[in-house]
Parts: structure tokens; C-alpha cells; sequence
């Protein structure tokens, strides 16, 4: 199981830092959610997969005897994934303001020349 | 020592957000309540910082529960002396912004953002969780996406995407570090992580994982090679909200590196070196960038960028006199770099320009005005007895006893450049004689003249209040110097730390 999430969290940066790289905006936001979710899956998956053993105590002991499954890294992911989230619906309305403004999706175009401003 | 008061400048700033949401057109109501909020804030960090300085650390476990399980808040005199910086910035924005800011953007929550914005910085500066650092760059980051943004024009918009793009990167950068640090240690609380990290076997591992927060951080604070986000998107919001930027939030940055790597990483001989070279370019880069421009603002972001250097290049020295240094430029930058945006907005009010080459005769028409306005360029350039002065005597005695000569080079290459600049700077737009406009059409526009005794003295009271701020930084630098001194102690000795947010005895 783990070796798949890793693949896929190498895919994910990779992708991501390939897409920020490329001149079109909408590109550059995708590679953010790229990278993003590739965050997210590296804290699940350093957090070590443990399956079916809740982080619940027994009822009859007063400590953990077996091995549990560490909830943290999901409350750090879902955390993450609510910032993330909240960010990139900005950066959504923020590219179409620019689209609308400039009419280019290109970054190349988003110089205003020094005499412009004040 | 726990003391649940130390949370106030966060609740304070929180507070005044939230009331201001209930007076959402009536912008005379959100002006009066932002300037009362921010010396509020004031006050209970002046508390904090005295509490901190005679009685030691301060602790908060959130909810109750206890380091390192639950959530922690802590104040030393490193992250209560910021919140104070802070507070005295937020408190002079706060009155600029009442005639500084167009009716328009306060109609749409101009003034809650801005408060959101410094209660994040407030929690960033005492918060004693790794990951609850990473939530409050998030708080400040989305209210700064606002800020940059609000009012719509095209240049700011085209900034925005630059300014939003790299923040959203360094954060991954930082959360991508969290995830490793919480792989390899097990914890998130800052003084935990002190321990585990420092018996680690694995050193390369601890390497890699400091590395994605040099990164994550050297963004967020403009260090070379990826600053240039910062001088093409700060000249384009309004003065206020540049002034917010330039002073405070390239800091957090700054504070987040030392916070990460005098308590958590020790640095080793690598990261100081990589440190001290990436010192060296952000001076040399920022200087060529300020020398060229022409629009106040755009020099002012470089230069910002070229002290960046001198504090990352004190951190990267890391001996005692050091960080001594770059502390107190640290504490010397918040001040001025709030303060001379400020001014950049009031010589746009005066003439309706930033460009220094349309700008001229200002010391001529507002005698007393521009030698306030001096007071502070030479206070940023470091003329001696000026607060710019004392901390760069610092670094270079660090950095001579260190033999890092390409620093000394640069660290004086830099301050030259500022010399130039500001003297460029002040010959164009206050000796020279007020040039002809260019066009017929054109006119000078002067927008202070015909405004009331009041909104001027509102405009001028901010940029009095840091100017007295940092005269006395220059003039009692043996406070200040008392101070660092005792900040840099708490950073080569943690055993105080780690007691005041795990108990007694757990630190060796």
C-alpha cells in the first residue's frame, strides 16, 4: 500500500512543479493544487498507515497495549485541505479578474510598463 | 508560567474584526473602532511585555490541554517584543488608513481585513506549535490576497497573481517540511520537537526537513533567488496596506526562520554557509534593483529586500554578536520600513506622484514636514546616532571574527546603495526645484492642502509616532541592545523554553 502513495505523492509534486513552471495561469494553478494535495498525502503517509486499530483505549486497560492508528495527521490534512481549498477558490475569482482585465492568459502579459503607475 | 492573558493581542485584534463586520457601510464607526482597537492592542502588548521581561516565559495550553499533546501559546521576550513592534505598526496604520484609504475600499471591509491580517502576525509570533504557525501564514496570507487586491485596479491585480502564487508555494513548501518533521519526531509542539530533533540519529533526514523551511521561509521573507515577487507586487496597493507589507510581513518570515532554526534545527555548517551566500546575492540584488528605479515605492521594495540580507546574513554568522546584530535590524526594520511607506504615501498626496523625476520643491513648501520625512531616511540609511547605526556595528564585528569578508563587502555595498538612494531620493524630490509638466494637460495635484486640520494631523501623527519610535531605538540603544542580548541568551539556551511549555526537568 505504501509504495503506491508514494508514486503517486512523486507524481504529484513532480507534476506540480512542472506545472507551475509553464507560462499559462490556469496551468500555474493547477500545478498549486497539485502540489497541494501531494502535501496533504506526505503527511498521511508519514503519519504511518495503520489499518483497522482505531485510537481508541480498551475498555479494560488504561493504556494503549496494540499498536493504533495516529489520529493527528488526518486533523493536520484536514486542516490543510480547508485552507487549500479556501485559497484556490480565491486564486480562481483572483485569475478570472486578471483575464477579464488583461484578456491573456499568459504571465508574459502582466507587466503594466513603469510610466503606468503613480 | 501559565497566564492565559497572553492571548489578548490575538482575541483583542479578533474582537475589533468582528465588531467592525456589524458596521459594514458605516465607515465613520469602523475608523473610530479600528483606532481604538489597535490601542487597545497597544496596551495589553505593552502588559505582555512587561509581564514577560520581569517575570519570565509565558505559557496558554488551548483548552487545557498540555504540551505536547494539545496546542500551546507562548511568550518570551523575542515573540512578546514583536507582538509590541507589531501592536506600535498596527496602531499607526490603523490612523493613517482613516484618511489614507478611498471611502470605496472601506465600503468593502477595508478596515476587518486589515485587523484579521494582525491578528494573524500576533498569533504567528506566539503561538508554540509548528503546525498552528502554518494556520496563522494561512490567516495572513488570505486577509494580505484581500488587502492586495481590494479596489481592482489593473496593476494591483497584476501583482496580486505574482504575491499569490509564491505564497501559496511557500506554504507548501512549509507544509511539506511539517509533514517530514511530524514523520520522523512523532510531535508538532516547538519544544518537543527541540528534544526529539536534537537526539535524532538520522541527521541527514533533519537536513532535508530544515531545508523545506529555509525554503518555505526565505519565500515568505523575500531571500535571493526567490524575491522577486516582492518589488513587483508591493508599489501597487494603497500606501497603508504597503506599509503593512514592507514593515510586517516579510518579518514574520524573518521571525519564522529564527524561531525554526535557533529552537528547533541547530544549523549546521551547511545551511550557516548557504545562509550567508543567500545573504550576500538579497543585498547585492536588492542594491542594483533600488539603484535603477525611479517610483519611490519600487525603491523602497528593494530595499527591503537588501536589508533582508543583513539579517539573514546575521543568522547565518550565529554567534552571539550575530544574531545581536540582526535582531536588533530586525526590531530597527520593522519601525522604519512601516514607516517610510507611510511617507511614500503622504509625498503622493502632496503631489500626486511617486516617480522621483516629476517629483521636486517639497522642502521648499513643507519645511518642517520634510525634515520629518529625513529624520527617518537617515534612520533607515544608519547615520550615526540613528537606530540603522548600532545593529550594523554588530555585524560587522561578527562578521570579522567570523572572517566572512564577501559579507563585510556586501553588508557595506549595501549600505552605501541606501546612502545613494536616499540622497537621490531627497535631492529629486525635496531640493530640486518642482519640474514643468511634462504635458500641457498635465497638472500637480496637491490632495493635502485642502484637507481639514484634522485628517492632515491624522495623515502626520502615524508617521510622528514611528519616528519617535525609532529615534528612541537610536538614541537608547543600550535598552534596546539590553533587550537582544537577552533574546539572543534565550535562543543559545532553550532549557527555558522547553521547561516553561513542558514543565520542570524535562530539558537535560
Amino acid at each position: 500500500m505504501e509504495w503506491v502513495l508514494v508514486i503517486l505523492i512523486g507524481v504529484l509534486y513532480g507534476g506540480g512543479i512542472f506545472m507551475l513552471l509553464r507560462r499559462s495561469m490556469v496551468k500555474l494553478l493547477i500545478g498549486l493544487t497539485l502540489l497541494g494535495n501531494g502535501a496533504n498525502l506526505l503527511i498521511f503517509l508519514l503519519g504511518r498507515i495503520t489499518k483497522g486499530k482505531p485510537p481508541v483505549i480498551d475498555s479494560l486497560s488504561k493504556v494503549f497495549t496494540d499498536a493504533y492508528a495516529d489520529p493527528i495527521p488526518q486533523a493536520l490534512i484536514l486542516t490543510a485541505i480547508v485552507i487549500s481549498f479556501g485559497l484556490q477558490a480565491f486564486a480562481i475569482v483572483l485569475l478570472k479578474r486578471v483575464y477579464v482585465l488583461v484578456s491573456s492568459d499568459d504571465l508574459d502579459d502582466l507587466n503594466t510598463p513603469e510610466e503606468e503607475d503613480i | 508560567m501559565i497566564d492565559n492573558t497572553l492571548i489578548y493581542p490575538v482575541i483583542l485584534q479578533l474582537f475589533t474584526a468582528i465588531l467592525m463586520l456589524f458596521f459594514w457601510r458605516k465607515t465613520v464607526s469602523q475608523r473610530i473602532i479600528s483606532i481604538a482597537g489597535s490601542t487597545l492592542v497597544v496596551v495589553a502588548s505593552v502588559r505582555l511585555f512587561a509581564k514577560v521581561w520581569s517575570g519570565g516565559i509565558l505559557t496558554m495550553h488551548a483548552a487545557g490541554w498540555e504540551a505536547p499533546f494539545g496546542i500551546s501559546f507562548v511568550a518570551d521576550v523575542f515573540s512578546s517584543s514583536m507582538v509590541l513592534l507589531t501592536s506600535f505598526s498596527g496602531l499607526a496604520i490603523s490612523i493613517y488608513s482613516a484618511t489614507g484609504i478611498a471611502r470605496g475600499r472601506m465600503l468593502y471591509g477595508y478596515f476587518p481585513i486589515l485587523h484579521f491580517l494582525l491578528m494573524g502576525l500576533n498569533g504567528a509570533f506566539l503561538t508554540g506549535d509548528i503546525f498552528n504557525l502554518y494556520v496563522w501564514f494561512e490567516v495572513i496570507i488570505i486577509a494580505s490576497f484581500v488587502l492586495m487586491t481590494l479596489g481592482g485596479r489593473k496593476p494591483q491585480i497584476e501583482g496580486s497573481v505574482k504575491y499569490m502564487a509564491m505564497n501559496i508555494l511557500a506554504s507548501t513548501f512549509f507544509l511539506t517540511g511539517i509533514g517530514i518533521l511530524y514523520g520522523i519526531t512523532g510531535t508538532l509542539s516547538m519544544a518537543d520537537l527541540s528534544l526529539k530533533i536534537a537526539a535524532l540519529e538520522n541527521r541527514r533526514l533533519v537536513d532535508i526537513a530544515s531545508l523545506f523551511f529555509v525554503i518555505g521561509f526565505s519565500i515568505k521573507s523575500a531571500v535571493f533567488p526567490l524575491y522577486f515577487w516582492l518589488p513587483s507586487s508591493y508599489h501597487t496597493p494603497p500606501s497603508a496596506v504597503a506599509a503593512a507589507f514592507g514593515g510586517l510581513l516579510t518579518k514574520v518570515g524573518v521571525y519564522a526562520l529564527f524561531r525554526v532554526l535557533t529552537l528547533i534545527f541547530i544549523p549546521d555548517d551547511f545551511i550557516r554557509i548557504l545562509l550567508i551566500i543567500l545573504a550576500v546575492f538579497t543585498i547585492l540584488t536588492g542594491t542594483f534593483g533600488a539603484v535603477i528605479k525611479n517610483n519611490i515605492r519600487r525603491i523602497f521594495s528593494y530595499l527591503i529586500v537588501c536589508h533582508i540580507g543583513f539579517m539573514i546574513g546575521g543568522l547565518g554568522m550565529y554567534s552571539d554578536i550575530a544574531l545581536t546584530g540582526a535582531l536588533f535590524y530586525l526590531f530597527h526594520d520593522m519601525m522604519v520600513k512601516t514607516n517610510i511607506f507611510l511617507i511614500a504615501g503622504l509625498i503622493r498626496k502632496l503631489r500626486g506622484t511617486m516617480n522621483i523625476e516629476k517629483l521636486g520643491g517639497l522642502y521648499a513648501e513643507y519645511p518642517l514636514l520634510s525634515l520629518l520625512m529625513a529624520l527617518v531616511l537617515f534612520s533607515l540609511v544608519g547615520i550615526p546616532p540613528l537606530s540603522g547605526f548600532w545593529p550594523k556595528i554588530y555585524l560587522f564585528e561578527a562578521a570579522f571574527m567570523d572572517k566572512q569578508y564577501a559579507l563585510i563587502a556586501a553588508i557595506i555595498v549595501g549600505s552605501f546603495a541606501t546612502l545613494y538612494v536616499i540622497a537621490k531620493l531627497w535631492a529629486n524630490a525635496f531640493w530640486k526645484e518642482l519640474p514643468p509638466p511634462a504635458t500641457s494637460g498635465e497638472r500637480v495635484t496637491d490632495d493635502f492642502k485642502p484637507l481639514s486640520w484634522g485628517r492632515k494631523s491624522l495623515l502626520v501623527a502615524p508617521v510622528v509616532i514611528l519616528a519617535a519610535i525609532t529615534l528612541f531605538i537610536g538614541l537608547g540603544a543600550e535598552h534596546i541592545a539590553r533587550i537582544v542580548s537577552h533574546i539572543v541568551v534565550e535562543m543559545k539556551d532553550t532549557t527555558p523554553y522547553i521547561d516553561a511549555v513542558l514543565g520542570k526537568g524535562v530539558a537535560r
